[in-house]
């Protein structure tokens, strides 16, 4: 088995995404027709760049695991394409890279410790079936189980032939990560790994990730409903609303000075652990909107407090706020015919 | 003033004493609560805080005697002067969803997917306070409104899988409030939310605990679920309290090594580029009554003292109370 090595250098992005479309049919009535659609991914552009962790935060049905399976091609795109270091996924030709090759170099950890795993299984066991399936021998694929097993923090004399449910929550997303790395891949994609875990628990699955990535030398897209959590360990961050991205950049850019309104009151909406400084408003009300039929122009117009006619009559497209910070609203774009197009915003969190 | 004159303390609304509870299975034994003490005034927010398995939601399930059959309760449950544990069925039947009413994480566990929203707390209406039918449907309307249900009218006749998350979150509370409880227990009622619909219930329970003056006992894993809520915290370890107190002094340094820990290993704020603090190891198995500190193999500052017995509470001062052997009585 080749190791999955760098091509195209360190300024060419490592997943080039543009225009990755889901939708998916919803079937009734009698015969099973299609009544409506779910417009679950719409559109969406972003790169991953070598070597970065960056997470991806929006509610919950906004399209994070859906844009995550698309991502490892656990399903299949309705439109757009993905090109890996320079080549594109899943073309037959000659300058393409087959689907079974980008599989190899692109892995998943999923949010249910219990569920991703085979209980009849011991750990060992499964985190070497993959290598033995891509051509390792028996004892090499062993070998890798164990040296990774160490790696996560779970002494193999100890645990490499214990089953699923006989390691705790935590543990057992030591072994599904494990069990992501046993291919060499060079990226992992990580759909809220630490929300099922209680926070010590977290904490110390968050310092391993951070330790694992230096080590495998690993880029990371890091999905999580904890904007707290995607602070401490992204180097950049998307923000998806209904579908589509609002906003992407440099993780204190967006931190220190979200632009698009839907980012602020996320960010707003984190519960204050100092009893001093309570909420009295909720940023926003009522829940994220249904994505059958979603909102014509801006998405988030029905629930933003600067709404204009000119936010239903047109999308907004993407305006660059400089250092690879973009956001996706009209008052962001001068010009746009927003009253407040282009002026400054006030930042108040 | 003369002391005649004084007016005796408030009875508590709550008051748990030495409450234990053992689920006794033929082949195991799971102690889940170890002795908790704990006390509600009137119109005051408790949070429980604790990791999963501490004994948080047993406790509360105690409290309304909800619990299988087969597990053993001891010590002492009263509310509003009443003893719990003695009361009967039928008085039981009357002090659920009477004076005492809960809600969940997840609220069909607490919602009838064959009946409509206004239908069932109508039901609740008609069944304890015996009101006619018309009188239970316009008091369901008053409580859907007062949860901030947007278009009210119409959502009583909805069914709760018509509902969003947070509006069926919302429908639940309105049934728990249908009898005006003086006691609310919350077991994790946000948990499952998002952060911004999260919030939006926060805010309203707060308001609707104010306006109604109800007790509220809130259960949650999150510190700043917590902080935006509660009056004062009890943090659970291993079936029993460790550390209890006003809300503000408590997120400000906690007195146990486990709630620094547990406050110091939340992620919050810019910690980017930090190690992360942790603590170390698993909670210990429930499967005997612990009888020396239950922290001590987690715990960096374990001395051989820890292991003489169970730390007693020792009283800080300031209402705030911890167990173990490193707090000075003040
Ligand atoms: N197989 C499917 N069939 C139909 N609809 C689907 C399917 N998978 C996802 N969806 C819908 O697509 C939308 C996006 O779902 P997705 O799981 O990507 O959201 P998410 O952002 O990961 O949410 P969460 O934070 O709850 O995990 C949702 O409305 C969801 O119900
Ligand atoms: N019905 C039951 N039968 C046996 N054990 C139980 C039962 N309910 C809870 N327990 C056990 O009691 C302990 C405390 O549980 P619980 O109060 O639910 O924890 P939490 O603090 O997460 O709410 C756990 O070890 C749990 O497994
Ligand atoms: S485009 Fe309009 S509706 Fe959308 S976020 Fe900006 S101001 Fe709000
Ligand atoms: S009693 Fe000892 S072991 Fe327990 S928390 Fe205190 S110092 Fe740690
Ligand atoms: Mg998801
Ligand atoms: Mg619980």
């Amino acid at each position: 088995m080749e190791p999955n090595q760098d091509r195209g250098g360190p300024a060419q992005p490592l997943l080039a995404l543009r225009g990755l479309t889901k939708h998916f049919p919803i079937k009734g009535g009698l015969f099973g027709t299609t009544v409506a659609t779910v417009r679950a991914v719409d559109g969406v552009s972003f790169d991953v760049l070598k070597g970065e962790t960056l997470g991806i935060v929006g509610e919950s049905g906004c399209g994070k695991s859906t844009t995550a399976r698309l991502l490892v091609q656990l399903l299949g795109l309705d439109a757009g394409t993905m090109v890996f270091d320079g080549e594109a996924v899943g073309e037959p030709r000659a300058s393409g890279l087959a689907l079974r090759d980008y599989r190899r170099q692109v892995q998943m950890v999923f949010q249910d410790s219990y569920a991703s795993l085979n209980p009849r299984l011991p750990i060992e066991d499964s985190i070497a079936f993959a290598p033995k399936v891509h051509g390792l021998s028996e004892s090499e694929a062993n070998e890798r189980a164990r040296e990774l097993l160490a790696a996560v923090g779970l002494a193999p004399a100890q645990f490499a032939r214990r089953y699923p449910h006989e390691l705790s929550g935590g543990q057992r997303q030591r072994v599904n990560i494990a069990r992501a790395l046993a291919l060499q891949p060079r990226l992992v994609i990580l759909d809220e790994p630490v929300s099922a875990l209680d926070k010590s628990v977290e904490a110390q699955v968050l310092n391993l990730l951070v330790d694992l990535k230096q080590k495998f030398n690993l880029t990371f897209v890091f999905i999580s409903h904890d904007l707290n959590v995607v602070q401490f360990i992204s180097d950049r961050v998307l923000v998806m609303y209904l579908g589509e991205v609002v906003e992407i950049g440099p993780v204190d850019a967006i931190y220190d000075r979200p632009a698009h309104p839907y980012t602020r009151a996320l960010l707003a909406s984190r519960p204050s652990m100092d009893p001093a400084f309570r909420r009295t408003v909720p940023p926003l009300v009522g829940d994220p909107p249904n994505p059958v039929n979603p909102p014509s122009g801006c998405r988030f117009r029905t629930r933003c407090g600067f709404a204009e006619d000119v936010c239903a009559a047109k999308k907004p497209v993407a305006a660059d706020l400089g250092d690879g910070h973009l956001a996706a609203c009209h008052m962001a774009t001068p010009g746009s015919g927003h009253s407040k197009a282009g002026a400054i915003m006030e930042v108040a969190i | 003033m003369s002391a005649a004159l004084q007016m005796p303390p408030a009875a508590p609304l709550m008051k748990l004493t030495d409450l234990s509870v053992t689920f006794q299975t033929r082949d195991r034994t799971v102690h889940a609560v170890n002795g908790v003490n704990m006390e509600l005034a009137e119109g005051e927010v408790l949070c429980i805080l604790g990791e999963s398995g501490s004994g948080k939601s047993v406790t509360l399930r105690a409290l309304m005697r909800l619990l299988p059959k087969f597990a053993k309760v001891t010590g002492g449950i009263e509310v509003a002067g009443q003893n719990v544990l003695a009361m009967n069925d039928r008085r039981m039947a009357d002090f659920r969803g009477g004076e005492v009413a809960m809600i969940f994480q997840e609220p069909m566990t607490a919602l009838d997917p064959v009946f409509t929203v206004g239908r069932q707390i109508a039901e609740v209406v008609q069944r304890h306070e015996g009101a006619s039918r018309a009188t239970a449907m316009a008091r369901a309307l008053e409580l859907l409104e007062l949860v901030q249900i947007p278009s009210a009218k119409r959502r009583l006749d909805a069914y709760p899988h018509e509902l969003s998350g947070g509006l069926r979150q919302r429908a639940m509370i309105a049934v728990a409030l249908a009898c005006r409880p003086k006691l609310l227990l919350a077991d994790e009622p946000t948990t499952a939310l998002d952060a911004t619909v999260q919030i939006q219930v926060l805010l309203l329970l707060r308001e609707l605990q104010q306006r109604l003056g109800m007790g509220v006992i809130f259960v949650t894993h999150d510190l700043g679920v917590a902080g935006e809520i509660a009056d004062r915290v009890a943090v659970m370890y291993a079936g029993r309290v460790v550390e209890e107190g006003p809300v503000g002094p408590f997120m400000a340094g906690p007195l146990h090594p486990y709630p620094q820990g547990l406050l110091n290993s939340t992620v919050h704020g810019n910690m980017r580029g930090k190690v992360l603090t942790t603590i170390p190891g698993a909670p210990p198995s429930l499967s005997s009554v612990p009888t020396s500190c239950s922290f001590s193999p987690r715990c960096a500052l374990a001395e051989p003292a820890c292991e003489a017995g169970v730390p007693a509470m020792v009283e800080a001062g300031g209402g705030r109370r911890g167990r173990c052997i490193k707090i000075t009585a003040g």
